[in-house]
Formats: C-alpha cells, sequence, structure tokens
C-alpha cells in the first residue's frame, strides 16, 4: 500500500507551521484595526482648558460650562449650604472622599479651593447622566430628607451640596472635580492644576 | 411526435445544469416536510423575516439621505421627513419596523417557552436566535444613536457606560468604543458604520445558520412530538406536510394580518405615544442637560428595570448582562421530560405565567420615573425573573407529567367550537316569553346569576385541572 510509506510527520509540522505563522499574522494585523477605533489624535487634542468668570454667580446660583465636551459645573453655596455639608456624613457612602477622583487641592470636606465655589464635571458616576440641581430643602418629590444636592433622574443617585454620594444609591463614587486654579479672585481656569508652590 | 423543448426551458435548464437551484428549493421548501399542526404561534419566525426584509430596504433608501455627521444628523431626519418624496413614509417603516421586530421576536421566544422549542434536539437552533436577539439589541441600540436627538445622546451615554463599569479593563473598553472621551461625532460615525453594514452582516449570517439548523432537525410543533418517528412508505412523515405550498399559503394570510397592524401604526400613531419614538427625541442632542425623564425605547425597559433595581453599578451591569445570558442557559436548565405546555406539569405552567407578568412588569416600570414604590416592585420582578431560570433544574424535577399522544392531536376548529359557545351564551342570557300590559307577548333575554355562577365555577374547575 502506498499510504503506508506517507510520512505524515513532515505534513503535520508544515501544517502546524503554517497555522502558527497565520495566527501570528492575524494577531497583528488586529492591532492597527482595533486601534484605529481609539480617539483620534485631533480628539485627543481638543481638551483645551477653559476660563470661567465667576464674579457674576450669585449665592446659591449654578453656571454650566464645556469642558472636553462634558458639562462642568460652578456653584456659588451660601455659608447655611455648607453648614449643612458637615452634618451629613453619616448618609454618605463616602464623605472624606477616599475613593473619589479630584485633585488634591480639592480633597477636602467641603471638596473645593475654596469653600464658597465648588466645581464638579456634572456627569454621574453611575452610568454619566448629567444630575438636576435640586437646592430646595425637603421638595415634596424627593422626601423630607432631602437637603439640597444634585439628583440623577436616570437611575435615582442622590449627591449633596459637595458631590458626595449618598449611600444606597447605585452611583458608586463622588462626582468628579476636575483640575482647576483660580487666576484671579474671580476667574477660574477648568483643566489646569494648581502649580505646585 | 417529437416534444421540442421551448427556448425558455432550455434557459432553465443550462441555469440548473450549473446551480443546484432545485435542489435547494426542494430541501428547505417543496420536500421540506412541517408537522400539520402548526397554530398561530407559528407564525412570527416567518414575519421576522418580512420585518427584515423591510428592514434592509429602508435602511438602504435612509442612508441615500441620511448624514452620519454630528453636526448634520438631527438636521437630515428632519430633511428626510419633510423635503424629500414619501421620506416621511420610510422613515416611519424603518423606525415602526424596529418596534415590530422586537414584538415579533419575543411572540416567537414565548412560542419557543410554551412549546419547548429550545429542547433537545433544537439546542443550536436556540443558540442561534439567542445570537440573533443580542445582534439584534445592538443593531436597534446602534440605530437609535443616529438621529442624534437627545435620547439617542443619554440613551448611547448609559449604555456605553455600562461598559465602564467592568473592573480592569472598563474606562479603555469605554473609551475605545466611544472613539472621544465623550459621545461624540466620532462615536456616531462608528455607529452609522456598524448599523449600516457589520451588524446587519452578521444578521444575515446568523439567520442562515438559525434556518440550516432547524431544517437539519426539524420543526417542533405545539404537541412537542418528533414527526419523525412515523413515516409512510415513501418516507415522508405521516404528519408532516410539506412546507410549500401548505405553510407558505399560511404565512400570507399571517402577513396580510401583520401588515394591517402595521400600516395602521405607520399611517395613524408613528410615535404610539412616545413608545417607539421618544418625545425628547425631537430635541438635538444637547451634551449639557440630560432630559428630566429618561428612558429606552421599550423594547429594552425590562433589562433596564433589572439594570436600576440592583443599587450598586457593576452588580447592576452584571444583573441586566446576567438577565440575557440566562436565556442562552436555557436548554440546559429546563429538565422537564416533556416539550409541549400542553402535557407539562402545572408547576410549569404556573411559573412561565409569573414570569410572564413579570416581564411585561419590569418592561413597565423601566418606562416610569424612579420612585422608592417602583424600586421595590423592580427588585421583586427582578428576583422572580431569575428565579423562574435558575430555580427552574429543581422545580421542573417535580412536574407531573400528563400522558403524550403518540401522534398529532387536532384542536377543535373555530366551527366546530361555536355551538359550546352558543350554550354557554343560552345558559348566561335566558330568553322567556313575557305578557306585556297590552296583552302581546315578547321574547324578552334575561341575566341569569344561576347560570353565569355555574358556567364560572366551571371555567375555575377546567382552569385548575389544567393547572394542577
Amino acid at each position: 500500500m502506498i499510504n503506508e510509506s506517507v510520512d505524515k510527520s513532515k505534513r503535520q509540522f508544515l501544517t502546524t507551521a503554517l497555522t502558527v505563522v497565520g495566527a501570528v499574522g492575524t494577531g497583528y494585523l488586529a492591532v492597527p484595526f482595533l486601534s484605529q477605533m481609539q480617539p483620534s489624535v485631533k480628539a485627543m487634542a481638543a481638551g483645551a482648558p477653559v476660563e470661567v468668570d465667576i464674579s457674576k454667580i450669585e449665592a446659591g446660583q449654578l453656571i454650566r460650562v464645556a469642558w472636553r465636551g462634558k458639562p462642568v459645573w460652578v456653584l456659588q453655596r451660601t455659608p447655611e449650604v455648607l453648614a449643612t455639608l458637615t452634618t451629613l456624613d453619616n448618609q454618605l457612602s463616602d464623605p472624606q472622599s477616599n475613593q473619589s477622583s479630584q485633585p488634591n487641592s480639592s480633597k477636602n470636606p467641603a471638596r473645593s479651593m475654596k469653600p464658597e465655589i465648588f466645581v464638579a464635571v456634572g456627569l454621574c458616576t453611575h452610568l454619566g447622566c448629567s444630575p438636576t440641581f435640586r437646592p430646595e430643602v425637603a421638595p415634596h418629590d424627593l422626601g423630607a430628607d432631602w437637603k439640597g444636592g444634585f439628583f440623577c433622574p436616570c437611575h435615582g443617585s442622590w449627591f449633596d451640596l459637595a458631590g458626595r454620594v449618598y449611600k444606597g444609591v447605585p452611583a458608586p463614587t463622588n462626582l468628579e472635580v476636575p483640575p482647576y486654579r483660580y487666576i484671579t479672585d474671580t476667574q477660574i481656569i477648568i483643566g489646569e492644576e494648581e502649580k505646585a508652590a | 411526435m417529437n416534444l421540442k423543448p421551448t427556448r425558455l426551458r432550455m434557459c432553465g435548464n443550462w441555469v440548473l445544469d450549473r446551480f443546484p437551484l432545485a435542489q435547494v428549493w426542494n430541501e428547505h421548501m417543496a420536500h421540506y416536510y412541517a408537522p400539520k399542526n402548526f397554530n398561530f404561534w407559528y407564525f412570527f419566525g416567518s414575519l421576522a423575516l418580512l420585518v427584515l426584509v423591510n428592514q434592509f430596504v429602508t435602511g438602504i433608501l435612509l442612508t441615500m439621505n441620511y448624514k452620519p455627521d454630528a453636526k448634520f444628523a438631527f438636521d437630515s431626519v428632519e430633511y428626510i421627513m419633510r423635503d424629500v418624496n414619501w421620506g416621511w413614509l420610510v422613515r416611519y417603516m424603518h423606525s415602526t419596523g424596529a418596534s415590530a421586530f422586537f414584538i415579533v421576536v419575543y411572540l416567537h421566544m414565548f412560542r419557543g417557552l410554551l412549546y419547548g422549542s429550545f429542547k433537545q434536539p433544537r439546542e443550536l437552533i436556540w443558540i442561534f436566535g439567542m445570537l440573533l436577539f443580542v445582534a439584534l439589541m445592538a443593531e436597534a441600540f446602534m440605530g437609535y444613536l443616529l438621529p442624534w436627538g437627545q435620547m439617542s445622546y443619554w440613551g448611547a451615554q448609559v449604555i456605553i457606560s455600562l461598559f465602564s463599569a467592568i473592573p480592569v479593563i472598563g474606562d479603555d473598553l469605554a473609551l475605545w468604543i466611544r472613539g472621544d472621551y465623550v459621545i461624540s461625532d466620532a462615536t456616531l460615525n462608528r455607529f452609522f458604520a456598524f448599523h449600516v453594514i457589520a451588524v446587519p452582516l452578521v444578521l444575515v449570517l446568523l439567520v442562515f445558520m438559525h434556518i440550516v439548523a432547524l431544517h437539519e432537525v426539524g420543526s417542533n410543533n405545539p404537541d412537542g412530538i418528533d414527526i419523525k418517528k412515523s413515516k409512510d412508505p415513501w418516507g415522508h412523515p405521516v404528519d408532516g406536510i410539506p412546507f410549500h405550498p401548505y405553510y407558505t399559503v399560511k404565512d400570507v394570510v399571517g402577513v396580510a394580518v401583520f401588515l394591517i397592524f402595521f400600516a395602521t401604526i405607520i399611517f395613524y400613531m408613528p410615535e404610539m405615544g412616545g413608545y417607539f419614538l421618544e418625545h425628547a427625541n425631537f430635541i438635538p442632542a444637547d451634551p449639557m442637560k440630560t432630559p428630566e425623564h429618561i428612558a429606552p425605547v421599550w423594547y429594552f425597559t425590562p433589562f433596564y428595570s433589572i439594570l436600576r433595581a440592583i443599587p450598586d453599578k457593576f452588580a447592576g451591569v452584571i444583573g441586566m448582562g446576567g438577565s440575557i445570558v440566562v436565556l442562552f442557559l436555557l436548554p440546559w436548565l429546563d429538565r422537564g421530560k416533556v416539550k409541549s405546555i400542553r402535557y407539562r406539569g402545572g408547576i410549569y405552567k404556573k411559573a412561565l405565567m409569573l414570569f410572564v407578568v413579570s416581564f411585561i412588569a419590569l418592561g413597565y416600570l423601566g418606562t416610569q420615573p424612579v420612585t422608592p414604590l417602583a424600586t421595590i416592585m423592580a427588585r421583586i420582578f427582578t428576583a422572580y425573573y431569575f428565579g423562574f431560570f435558575l430555580l427552574m433544574p429543581i422545580y421542573t424535577r417535580w412536574e407531573k407529567l400528563k400522558p403524550v399522544p403518540s401522534h398529532l392531536t387536532t384542536q377543535p376548529t373555530l366551527e366546530e367550537r361555536i355551538p359550546d359557545m352558543i350554550a354557554v351564551f343560552n345558559e348566561v342570557i335566558e330568553t322567556k316569553s313575557v305578557t306585556t300590559e297590552e296583552g302581546t307577548t315578547e321574547l324578552k333575554k334575561h341575566f341569569n346569576p344561576t347560570g353565569a355562577k355555574n358556567v364560572l365555577i366551571r371555567t375555575a374547575k377546567n382552569l385548575k385541572e389544567s393547572l394542577d
């Protein structure tokens, strides 16, 4: 029989070698294909810092500015609001902001460089909706426990007026505070860190 | 006499000698034997195919005028609606078709639950079908971003953020999907590419595999009996009839009825009260402001409810994903020995009924804003949703099965049911001859409470017997 004299080990070697080379080649080709879906150079360059004039914000008022396509809130807090913040610690899941994202200059109980001016990225840390600003105390739709804060209508997460998340809601961490610094007393720039003194 | 083949026949033979058209036709249509007792529930497979064709045709027409650019997308959809000849019709056929697709597919899947169509030897048909369902959800989700309205934008924001809940790789994965740090032009452009070419190709491939697998093992039927067990001398199943012409003609009737509903929606209620096209989507996307109340389109709301019910980001995403994954496992979770619900025990009937209730309730809750009561309800129904599947290996073992006949049964036709219906009607509404004041006699119909009571008791007894 002819079959008996065929040396199949050489064929097997060639088949295996071709499979391995083919797999490596496919792997190499996958790199440009997959990475071309990453943000382009243009998209990465688009995150320029934004200057905000805060002199016109009244007490209790919130303004929205766009930074890197995201809404950023600048809120002027009253002394009464700042006083209530300290009473909430046991209802919050991360009152000291240890698990949350903020620059070091804002890692304090009021989560801001100057207590009155609060700056935060207005996107819920749960699934990225923009929470609504609900400064009034105990409105009928949110109940008597509401001390003023931000309410995310998408999935019902609660945040206080320092962007700190309450316990028992879907959002895992406090609202993100972007890097920002004061140029003058009435002007901040969002997207740039305080330079180390 | 010498019969000369016509020129047309010669052309036909030329093709048939080179391409096995007749063979394919016979294998899948003319000589494909399907059980003879298909009922209402067996319309939805062919209807799903019809809707798929509808989506392809209208989708191709829409791409001729739509612009996948964040600056122009919203306006180009308005342009299609207002200025393109018949653009409104094509667009409404496409948007209504998306909802119709899910209605048809959910009913098609429910048929599988009723008659055990996912059970041995049809596990792979079910798996291909589930893959189709997942691909269809991806297709619908990406298509919904294209009009670039408020709901498009924020819906995509929420769903893509789901991926960021995955530990370690999550944030990079979400960034890779978006192609930018937020939903932007890059995202819209790539979703367009996926929606019009990548996912449709996958859908076509999966439909092909779904049907090839079905025609290999043969169709299930409302009795859940294998018709291949008894064959006539020619090797055809005794209880089978050729798909063509019998079921092609039957399906034409289904298509006609379906088109009546489809056309009614397209012409009179294309937005379906905000369920098929959401009101907030008539406002252009605004990355600075989320609409007061956001909800996905109705066909995603059961799964969305499960996501919202779980008060933890990662666990919520796992729950939502798990509610789909558990469907894939169905053929191995169900240990019941009998396929059709007609011969299954009452425990499965009750479980399935409660499952339908909880699926619809979850769907409804998903369209509503979050309140503490709604959250508790959603949690109960979520627990039931998973209980139905995950406890299946236990409760399907306790089933008291009914004897399965060896041949297909015939259900009474509507005509045969009419005498019984008349008897029930006469029992409830009594006819009496009454003498009026003028001395004439009249036949008067009266509601008979004892008769009605008897009918109710009988119905309740029958129901209880069937559920035991």
